[in-house]
């Protein structure tokens, strides 16, 4: 098989068993990337020299582990020395951050080859890249479609065999939405579970880093290599990971109470996508879990607390860019002060959906609305957190369809700001909660032949439950397989 | 931004607005708030000496520098 069809477990043994050397494995990625990404547009920048170093470091024998020589794709939105850092921002375009991320500390120390950076929508506020100042990226299955948001740079690279492995960031969804529409695994740990330090904050209560992949093992390898305790990071949890990779390997789901969300069906989801969800849940029941259905009355409340909490959080992780320190400065003419430089910088270096949240933000948080808004946002909140309470005493694991569509035409929600907002609705809960949830591919929707995300949320720290069922769909279903079926490229 | 931007915008955030005051459909009136999905207890680290970024570092991605300094705009009026 061709080096880059590979899945990350087998492209590792292969380098360790000295089948192939990590150099060529890289080369014959950057050679991907080279044919096809002026198409797909999944990175914004390529680092050659640092991969073959990288590289050249796992095949002297410096580095080895069970990702030793696997090449990586990371979003943009996550700082590495070597390589500069936009977040999908015009504000930010040009600056090398002098520090690496935690998470890229680890993936560097386990001889993973970061290949470069990937585009998203701008500071990770958007379901469709669309919001990137760079451009958008391409869904591999359909040049013509998103591959949803806001990390469909990574997601497209990895479902375009750029890169076996990619590094995405979720605050509503932005892992687990791109893996659904491009028939890739995306998986957000609990939050505190990745350290957060070196990733560039949308939402700080909200954002977790985790992994891209095309199976449900090379997921869990990742999420085994960057999750941890991080004294760096105050939110960071310190206690022993979850054992994902036992969870990847065994699929084993006997007995195993498997809650289906009342709430996520019914108008507004995509009769392909329900009825691929419904197979794959009778697929389940046959192999011996017991399904139940569990209502969780305030998840229809969620996404309207979503959108209030996160551009709150935001319009104050923003402040930052105050064309002071680092990033653009424009206006600054000599006369002008501070304050009106700072005011041209943000209004030039900002894209429409930033300044939206912002203002938006600032609002809800302002005096005369802060309780009717952001406070009563922070009560749905604590509500969904006890429906998921609630319903983890009812089932093991609960599961929806990742998002209620396929890949949805560029453009077509570009300026409906609502619309966009719509294809988090089944992802957002999570993110309020604060459990792990990941997206499988459970087939084809037989209404367009685009990729359906089947998604797993399990219980704060038991990220090992959502793997065991993700990989029970993956082997019963062959999804594994599944991005065989996308078009050449 | 200009008066076009901002009437455009300006009807969207609207009808964003209009979705979100949802959440005051839930009776929450007895309900704590939850900001952080993780119980946060205040972390002290180790009181020793690390290495510190440098100057060089921290200054490398400055739109303007001065010596071991940030340039800024002026912050205090009209320079007279």
């Amino acid at each position: 098989m061709e080096l880059i069809r590979l899945s990350a477990a087998e492209t590792a043994a292969r380098i360790a068993a000295r089948d192939v050397s990590a150099v060529e494995v890289a080369q014959a990625h950057l050679d991907r990337i080279d044919a096809i990404d002026d198409r797909v547009h999944a990175f914004l920048h390529v680092d050659r020299d640092g991969a073959l170093d990288q590289a050249r470091r796992v095949d002297e024998g410096e580095i080895s582990g069970p990702l030793a020589g696997v090449p990586l794709a990371l979003k943009d939105v996550i700082v590495a020395r070597g390589m500069p850092a936009t977040a999908g921002s015009r504000i930010l375009e040009g600056w090398h951050p002098p520090y690496d991320a935690t998470i890229v500390e680890r993936m560097r120390a386990a001889g993973i080859v970061v290949l470069g950076k990937t585009n998203m929508d701008e500071f990770a506020m958007g379901s469709s890249t669309e919001h990137s100042a760079y451009g958008p990226t391409h869904n591999p299955w359909d040049l013509s479609r998103t591959p949803g948001g806001s990390g469909g740079g990574s997601s497209a690279a990895v479902a375009s065999y750029e890169a076996p492995l990619g590094i995405g960031t979720d605050t509503g969804g932005s892992i687990r939405q791109p893996a659904a529409v491009t028939g890739t695994v995306g998986a957000k740990p609990t939050y505190g579970g990745v350290s957060r330090y070196g990733l560039i904050a949308f939402s700080s209560s909200l954002d977790q880093a985790g992994p891209c992949a095309r199976t449900v093992l090379d997921a869990a390898l990742l999420h085994a290599v960057i999750a941890g305790h991080d004294p760096r990071d105050s939110t960071s949890i310190d206690s022993p990971v979850p054992d994902v990779v036992s969870a990847a390997r065994s699929a084993e789901i006997s007995g195993l109470r498997i809650g289906v969300v009342t709430q996520f069906k019914g108008d507004g989801y995509q009769a392909g996508v329900l009825a691929k969800f419904d197979e794959a849940v009778a697929t389940l029941e046959k192999m011996g879990a017991e399904i139940v259905e569990v209502s969780c009355p305030h998840f229809d409340y969620a996404l309207a607390a979503y959108y209030l909490i996160a551009p709150s959080e935001a319009s104050s992780n923003l402040a930052r860019y105050d064309a002071m320190r680092y990033g653009l400065r424009v206006g600054d003419d000599g006369t002008a002060s501070a304050e009106d430089v700072m005011a041209v910088t943000r209004d030039a270096g900002f894209g429409d959906e930033v300044k939206r949240r912002v203002i938006l933000g600032t609002y809800a948080l302002s005096a005369g609305y802060y309780d009717a808004y952001y406070g009563q946002a922070q009560k749905v909140r604590t509500l969904i957190a006890q429906d998921f309470a609630s319903a983890f005493g009812q089932a093991d694991v609960l599961v929806s369809p990742t998002t209620p569509t396929t890949a949805f035409p560029l453009g077509e929600r570009l300026d409906d700001p609502l619309a966009m907002y719509l294809a988090d609705l089944c992802t957002i809960p999570s993110n309020l909660y604060g459990g792990p949830a990941l997206s499988v591919p459970c087939g084809l929707s037989p209404d367009d032949g685009l990729p359906v995300g089947f998604q797993v949320m399990a219980p704060v720290q038991a990220d090992e439950r959502m793997y065991r069922v993700a990989a029970a769909v993956e082997a019963a279903l062959g999804t594994d397989r599944l991005l065989e079926q996308a078009p050449a490229l | 931004m200009t008066d076009e931007e901002l009437d455009h915008l300006a009807d969207q955030l609207g009808v964003i607005l209009g979705a979100v005051a949802r959440v005051q459909e839930v009776a929450a009136a007895d309900i704590a708030p939850t900001s952080h999905a993780v119980p946060l207890t205040n972390i002290f680290r180790a009181d020793e000496l690390v290495p510190p970024l440098g100057a060089a570092d921290a200054l490398a991605g400055a739109p303007a520098a001065e010596g071991d300094r940030f340039r800024v705009p002026q912050i205090l009026g009209d320079p007279e």
